[in-house]
């Protein structure tokens, strides 16, 4: 045998770290005392004149963490038009197989969202999402967000499985009701910078003249 | 008129009528002990509890047996079929069987006659609770045994001991109550406790009896044999509908049992607290129930306590627990006890009495200090040295290795 080799397996503190935390020796202190062990005894009867940790949930509904993964939603954009262009990323990067997105052409006469494309089909699948947000991340648009809603519980596989209109945003005031012409004079680069912050006149004009 | 004698006066159609009230009471304390206990625990544990059936959640336990009944009745293809079916009726049937000698109210009137509210007022009452205890664990056993299955076996096996052991124990806290009534007849056993409570009188076996009285029943601490977490259900894990639902009733019916033979040996019965004997006459003796069901949950609330505080014993510390400290120490104090009776019998002088106690203390006090010092002696015994390997091996604490030899 090599004298001088050093056989000692001990792991090499600084390395992992901890040098920094200081080492406490836990020695086994032997039974406590009587008097000790009863101690306990009083702190559960004590804990019985607490108060309870339960929500109540469906008649108490506490609000949750400001960003709680909850049920999806597809935004638009200041004038009502879609900001989903049907680009598949987030079905892409859902981990659980849980979307399906069919893109289609815009036309001038029968416009969805600014620029060339929007999603035709849209649907989600509640049994299948993970709710882990890595569509939301994926999303190009800002169109896919997630909301704080929770009570997602059905008793159907088919009425899980969430189509566009389930998912869209409702209209807020301003908001027009697509499909209609982007706003006058502003192109799709305009409107991922900003600029349109409410529907113009014309757009609703040309909505009625449609049929 | 002692209490055998009035009730030795019952026509045929009032002992029915005891025996039916026995049956009910039972079957409904034991929805009201399940509901009551779940909710004591929840708020130990800083929960709810049941609060959806009923009124705060009362009718739990009634939806749970409904539930129970119209689940499928499975019988494993390994069972034994009959050991199997009858294992259940067993410990039902036993478990209801002990509140017959149990003396629930003083002289009362039922129905125009006059009687006391217990169903039968055996000579030998306490033995005969003993006997239908040990009755009951048959059920455990074979219930264990006719499954066919390992878990429901070490669970069955594990009870059995269990329930012998801390039996012997419980016997022997009892003999103390024997000797100083003078009496086994439960009734009798009350009336002689009209000064003093046994529980002051003879308070070594009243712990005693306490803590056997959980280890008879199979309750936590001692819930060994339905360990959940290392037996699964234990006895009763391929049981379920009915049977299962039986075994149930018979373990709530047990600690009620068990905690009225406590209140009967311990707590003066149905009498009331001293100081409050007046109210043994209100509602013509009635108001003597209240008492005794007062005492009964506290005693079914220790239980609960018991089982939210403590968590489960290693079996060889609970058969240690019992065999070499319970069983010594009973057997100790029942002599002390009989001593004692033997000399306030004969007359002694109080000189004697007085001797013979401070003698015993003496003793003990000597004894507990020679098993501290040694104790103390154990303790200070250095560090054994460690052996030298001879291989190559981490270095341990305390050794002076710094480097092995080849």
């Amino acid at each position: 045998m090599v004298e001088d080799e050093d056989f000692s397996i001990e792991p090499i503190r600084h390395d992992l770290g901890l040098e920094a935390v200081q080492s406490v020796s836990v020695g086994n202190a032997g039974p406590k005392s009587f008097g000790t062990q009863l101690q306990g005894f009083w702190v559960i009867f004590r804990t019985m004149f607490k108060k309870v940790n339960t929500v109540e949930y469906p008649e108490v509904k506490e609000p949750t963490a400001p960003r709680f993964h909850g049920r999806h939603q597809l935004n638009r954009h200041p004038d009502g038009l879609e900001k989903c262009i049907g680009c598949e990323l987030c079905a892409w990067a859902c981990p659980a197989d849980a979307i399906y997105v069919e893109g289609a052409s815009n036309t001038e006469e029968e416009r969805m969202s600014p620029g060339e494309r929007y999603g035709k089909v849209y649907q989600i699948n509640y049994l299948r999402c993970i709710f882990c947000g890595l569509c939301i991340e994926a999303c190009p648009t800002r169109a896919l967000t997630m909301t704080n809603e929770y009570e997602l519980a059905d008793d159907s596989r088919a009425s899980l499985i969430y189509e566009k209109e389930d998912l869209l945003a409702p209209l807020r005031q301003g908001m027009l009701m697509p499909p209609h012409p982007m706003y006058p004079g502003m192109d799709d680069t305009n409107y991922y910078r900003g600029d349109v912050t409410q529907s113009h006149p014309s757009q609703e004009i040309s909505l009625e003249v449609k049929p | 008129m002692t209490t055998a004698e009035l009730i030795g006066q019952d026509p045929g159609w009032l002992i029915v009528v005891k025996a039916l009230l026995v049956f009910i009471v039972c079957v409904l304390l034991t929805l009201v002990a399940i509901w009551g206990e779940r909710r004591i625990v929840a708020r130990m544990q800083m929960r709810l509890g049941p609060n959806r059936v009923g009124p705060m959640g009362l009718l739990q336990g009634l939806a749970d047996g409904v539930k129970l009944a119209l689940k499928e009745d499975l019988i494993p293809a390994a069972a034994d079929k009959i050991v199997f079916i009858i294992a259940p009726i067993i410990s039902a049937t036993a478990c209801f069987m002990s509140f017959a000698v149990i003396p629930v109210t003083g002289p009362v009137t039922l129905f125009g006659h006059k009687t006391a509210m217990q169903l039968t007022d055996l000579p030998v009452g306490v033995l005969y609770i003993l006997a239908i205890a040990s009755i009951g664990v048959y059920g455990i056993v074979l219930a264990g045994w006719s499954s066919g299955s390992t878990y429901p076996l070490l669970g069955g096996l594990r009870s059995s001991a269990q329930v012998i052991s801390y039996e012997v124990a419980m016997g022997l806290s009892l003999v103390a109550v024997f000797i100083y009534s003078g009496s086994m007849s439960t009734s009798e056993i009350v009336a002689a406790q009209q000064k003093w409570w046994f529980a002051v009188v003879l308070f070594p076996s009243f712990v005693i009896y306490a803590i056997s009285m959980v280890g008879e029943t199979n309750r936590a601490p001692f819930d060994l044999a339905e360990a959940e977490g290392e037996l699964v259900g234990g006895f009763h894990t391929e049981y379920s509908s009915l049977k299962f639902a039986l075994f149930f009733l018979a373990e709530y019916i047990n600690i009620v049992a068990v905690s009225a033979l406590a209140t009967t040996l311990f707590l003066g019965g149905y009498h009331a607290l001293p100081g409050l004997t007046f109210t043994e006459r209100w509602l013509g003796g009635w108001f003597t129930l209240v008492w005794f069901f007062g005492k009964v949950i506290f005693f079914f609330f220790i239980f609960v306590w018991l089982r939210g505080t403590l968590p489960r014993m290693r079996y060889d510390q609970f058969m240690k627990f019992g065999w070499k400290v319970l069983i010594p120490v009973s057997l100790f104090w029942i002599m002390i006890v009989s001593t004692l009776r033997v000399l306030s019998l004969q007359g002694a002088p109080r000189m004697v009495v007085v001797a013979f106690a401070s003698g015993v203390v003496l003793i003990v006090l000597l004894v507990s200090l020679a098993f501290d010092s040694a104790k103390k002696r154990a303790e200070s015994i250095p560090e054994r040295e460690v052996p030298v390997p001879s291989f190559a091996v981490p270095k341990l604490p305390g050794s002076e290795l710094e480097e092995p030899r080849g």
